[in-house]
């Protein structure tokens, strides 16, 4: 018996372990996200912080399982990223990967996570093609997609009166998704769109794209980009009395830190729709003042960060329904499908066949300096989109998992 | 850089010949040998290999012919983008797919070079910097290449009908086929009248002038022989990556090439790719290090400059006497 | 497209002229370092980020705000030039000019990797200083002063260097030297403290156009790395041999990419590189080059 035990701990550790044994408990998260880019600060080290205290609170490691965490920063990069989880999938023998902010990443690893079979529950990214054209039966989307943030924000500026919008895009799959989601929902609510100027990911300078955008003389100017881009486009367009010579901004994607970092003399007034915000609920209040005592610069979690802890607590829960760890991606993301969705920070939800989770969101607005009782006292809340209105209805998905 | 390689610049006599090819079948073997015994991760060896062929490319312009390129990488990622598109959108088997960017890199290679060997040293290094930055920029933003979300999922497909790249082992030795078949290639090219007129460009360009060789022609072929290299060397990853992206056009690409080269040996044979396996290396087993591998490479390029201009295989030729 | 719009070209050709304002600074440097030196300094890019993040500690750390960061930022700089100088770039002066170009990129790849993996890739955020806060309504255009103000002070700055360096005893000096050393040498004048303190100098100038640009572009560790490369093509176009093109070159430069923001902004990336292009083929040697 003793020698068969450490004949399997060999296999194993060469890596060439066959079939895994259905009570298998040992399970392998990594959390692949921007380290130090434009979004670090949106994902980063606190989606790994989430990550851990989602593995603590499951209190799993008392009933006997090991969960260990790796981490690595993408860089913003899609070939990094894919190279990383196939590592990740080839030589570490990774179960799941999490977060994946920046839409061209996690595409690009979505087809890693298909052909290794992984678990992939990305909550950073907001690209509505993850699960449209590009779902797969291994995917799970949390948190937001920009057809949620279409429907939030733009809705909201366009039913304000805001009936014509010039785009200033962060020229990737993320910033044109975003575009088209929006332009879907003005256009449909009886606004137009004038045009708009594409910038590339990351940008420092946006004094020409502004220009062109105060040229175009349209009400709305729409920030389809996100992170640092975005806080840099609001700042600049103060700069150039964008605002001051009548037209409106919309930051279409603003994250907690974002407001935080712009401040709110600058930011004050802004609608943003989020699924999770720190100071919403109890519930979230707590979370949130745990979250940030682990943190160095004391940040309150952003709403991807919060996907994170919700997603890997779903995937523990699903684990632990089934008794033991299958290391067969598909075969788990489709018994999570069947169970509900629920924790305290994005309430109860669904998951669809699609793989999108499916949850409410909320518009918010960025107070006043007068308004605001601390740091981080940013924003009050506007409206509430209900759970069946903030994503794309399953009718409307272009999913081919859907059809028979 | 005619002082770098005064040191290696034997003459490729009987006794070095018969060294190289000893040198060469070892180092066949070795890599031959290395996916089965399980100690190293065969696709990490096939990127190494990928930038190895990269770096002879390179080598072929600055040991040979004296010319530093510094915008190298245009044509590692122009031969990915254009095999990644014809064997993804086009549906093209690997080896029509290879030879597409391999077509694409040398057609690029002719009008960069064209323009570029109008200058010489110090602006002939800026000039391809700034060229093959201009070309990232129309990367970035021309549609195929889908700017920064890359090309994903790029096909491997069945290699000649026969070979299933799509398996590691197969593509393991497809990979290590083409980049030995290529290196030798290069060793063929060096050791040839063309690669003796090159030489002598590179020790003396006006005496080369005035014995009647047309200097501009003889460098633009170098130029595009080299282009067309990196052009393999660039659709064979994007082949084992599955991938192309801008980081094969940027800069920092064309800077490492010139690193791998620098490190293992300016105008050596195998100096490349033994600086190619060590740089390559080094990123990935100190990828957990993050932006200091960045800095670790800046002060190998400092310490290269100022004490081991050599490099690691000239230093070994230096030492025992070798042609290598 | 839209038809001419007056306003919006203007306004265009105004950010442009902005960007020439960096170009023209940078390209000066080069050149001056060039001359004496024969060295195409890689690390002006990161010489230039350098000086953003000297402005951003001496405020954040010291308490020395904009106007004192104008001053002391480029001395700083200057000083850690002067420190390269002496303990690597002398060491290769006599080898092919390839090497020192090797040298300082390597340089950059160190000073760029330090400041990313403490500061990250994205930008930390510089106040425009109280006085300079605002803008001006043209028109045509609101205009913030701190931009005209860049575009002011950074002709003063290269009109200053081109007198010092034409019009004065000791850029007589300097130019003598760079013609032929020995003979200066000969003359008693110490010629490697003077290649010291042009590389120093030439390197301040980075500095000093690095605080300028800490407002505008934020303080990021790569924001000199992508402009460098440009400024090589500006460098090339202008050829090395005039202080006062390189200046002219950088200017006119930023203002043709203004103009091509308004007319294809798809090609306004690639614009300069294509003028490079142009010119190798007509005039190899660069528009105020002395023929090679």
């Amino acid at each position: 018996m003793k020698i068969s035990v450490s004949m399997l701990a060999l296999t194993a550790a060469l890596g060439l372990a066959g079939a895994a044994r259905a009570d298998d408990k040992n399970v392998k998260l990594g959390v692949l996200t921007d380290m130090a880019g434009l979004y670090a600060d949106a994902g980063g080290k606190g989606s790994v912080v989430a990550a851990q205290m989602a593995v603590e609170d499951s209190g799993l490691a008392a009933k006997g399982w090991k969960i260990d965490i790796v981490s690595a920063d993408h860089q913003n990069k899609p070939d990094v990223g894919v190279n990383i989880s196939r590592q990740w999938a080839d030589q570490d023998k990774v179960d799941g990967i999490f977060d994946v902010l920046t839409s061209s990443v996690a595409l690009a690893v979505g087809g890693v996570a298909k052909d290794k079979n992984l678990v992939y529950m990305n909550s950073g990214a907001a690209a509505s093609d993850l699960t449209n054209s590009a779902c797969s039966p291994n995917l799970v989307h949390w948190t937001y997609d920009t057809y949620m943030l279409a429907n939030g924000t733009g809705k909201a500026v366009t039913k304000a009166g805001g009936d014509s919008w010039f785009f200033v895009t962060a020229d990737y799959a993320f910033g044109q998704a975003l575009e088209r989601d929006t332009t879907a929902v003005v256009v449909a609510n009886g606004g137009k769109v004038l045009g708009d100027a594409r910038h590339p990911l990351s940008s420092s300078d946006f004094s020409s794209y502004l220009l062109q955008a105060q040229a175009s003389k349209a009400k709305v100017i729409g920030l389809a980009n996100a992170g640092a881009d975005t806080t840099n486009s609001i700042k600049q367009a103060s700069e150039f009395g964008v605002t001051a010579g009548g037209q409106k901004l919309a930051a279409l994607l603003l994250f907690a830190s974002d407001v935080h970092a712009l401040g709110l003399k600058v930011a004050q007034g802004l609608q943003f729709t989020v699924s999770f915000y720190w100071d919403a609920n109890d519930g979230t209040r707590a979370f949130a003042k745990r979250f940030s005592d682990r943190m160095a610069n004391k940040q309150m979690p952003t709403m991807v960060q919060a996907g994170v802890y919700a997603s890997v607590n779903h995937y523990l829960k699903t684990l632990a329904a089934m008794g033991g760890n299958p290391h067969d991606g598909a075969k788990v993301v489709a018994r999570m499908k069947e169970i509900p969705t629920e924790d305290t920070l994005f309430g109860k939800g669904s998951i669809e066949p699609n793989g999108r989770v499916v949850h409410p969101a909320y518009l918010y607005q960025v107070k006043t300096p007068a308004e605001s009782k601390g740091d981080w006292d940013i924003a009050k809340l506007v409206a509430t989109i209900p759970a069946d209105e903030a994503f794309t209805p399953l009718a409307q998905s272009t999913c081919a998992m859907l059809k028979k | 850089m005619a002082a770098a390689v005064d040191a290696q610049s034997a003459p490729s006599g009987a006794p070095g010949f018969n060294t190289e090819l000893k040198v060469f079948a070892g180092m066949a073997l070795v890599l031959a040998l290395l996916p089965p015994t399980g100690l190293v991760y065969p696709y990490f060896v096939m990127q190494a290999l990928c930038f190895a062929l990269f770096a002879c490319a390179f080598n072929l312009l600055i040991g040979y012919v004296g010319l530093l390129s510094f915008g190298h990488a245009v044509f590692l990622g122009t031969g990915g983008y254009v095999c990644a598109h014809a064997a993804r959108v086009w549906n093209m088997p690997p080896e029509i797919a290879l030879f597409s960017g391999v077509a694409a890199a040398t057609a690029l290679g002719c009008l960069i070079g064209l323009l570029a060997i109008r200058r010489q040293g110090i602006y002939f290094a800026m000039i391809t910097l700034a060229l093959s930055q201009m070309m990232y920029f129309v990367y970035l933003q021309a549609p195929f290449t889908h700017g920064e979300d890359g090309i994903q999922g790029v096909p491997q497909g069945h290699f000649l009908g026969l070979i299933d790249l799509s398996k590691p082992m197969p593509l393991y030795y497809t990979v290590l086929a083409v980049f030995l078949l290529a290196f030798l290639l290069i060793y063929r090219t060096i050791n040839s009248p063309f690669g003796e007129i090159l030489k002598a460009i590179r020790e003396n360009e006006p005496r080369a002038v005035s014995l009647g060789y047309k200097v501009d022609r003889y460098k633009l072929m170098a130029f595009a022989l080299s282009a067309a290299l990196a052009g393999l060397a660039g659709a064979l990853k994007v082949i084992v990556a599955q991938n192309a992206s801008l980081t094969d056009v940027h800069w920092t690409g064309s800077g490492e090439v010139v690193l791998m080269t620098l490190v293992g040996g300016l105008g050596t044979i195998f100096g490349p790719v033994a600086g190619a396996f060590v740089i390559t290396a080094m990123q990935q087993y100190l990828a957990g290090l993050g932006q200091w591998v960045q800095v670790i490479q800046g002060v190998i390029f400092v310490a290269c400059v100022l004490a081991f201009r050599r490099g690691l295989v000239g230093e070994i030729a230096a030492r025992w006497k070798l042609s290598l | 497209m839209f038809g001419i719009s007056a306003p919006a070209l203007l306004a265009q050709l105004l950010v442009g002229l902005i960007n020439g304002s960096f170009y023209a600074l940078l390209s000066l440097g080069l050149a001056v370092i060039f001359g004496l030196l024969n060295v195409i300094n890689f690390a002006h890019g990161a010489l230039f980020m350098m000086g953003a993040f000297v402005a951003y500690f001496l405020l954040n750390l010291a308490g020395v705000g904009y106007w004192g960061a104008l001053v002391l930022a480029p001395i700083v700089v200057g000083a850690f030039g002067v420190l390269l100088e002496r303990t690597m770039l002398r060491r290769i002066a006599n080898l092919d000019h390839l090497y020192g170009l090797l040298l300082t990129f390597g340089l950059a790849l160190i000073i760029q990797g330090v400041f990313q993996n403490y500061f990250g890739s994205s930008g930390l955020p510089y106040a425009i200083p109280a006085e300079l806060q605002g803008a001006r309504n043209l028109g045509f255009m609101f205009l913030p002063n701190y931009r005209a103000w860049v575009v002011v002070f950074s002709i003063a700055v290269c009109f200053a260097t081109w007198f010092a360096i034409e019009k004065t005893q000791l850029g007589a000096l300097l130019r003598a030297a760079t013609e032929n050393p020995a003979l200066v040498r000969a003359f008693g004048v110490n010629v490697p403290r003077m290649i010291t303190l042009t590389y120093g100098f030439g390197v301040g100038l980075a500095g000093l156009a690095g605080v300028l640009a800490a407002p505008i572009n934020q303080v990021r560790p790569l924001m000199g790395a992508d402009l460098i490369i440009v400024v090589f093509a500006v460098v090339v176009i202008g050829g090395m041999g005039s202080i006062l093109g390189s200046i002219l070159t950088g200017f006119a430069l930023g203002v043709v990419e203004g103009l091509t923001k308004y007319f294809y902004p798809e090609a306004s990336n690639t614009v300069v590189f294509v003028i490079m292009a142009l010119v190798l083929m007509i005039k190899p040697a660069g528009l105020f080059g002395r023929t090679a």
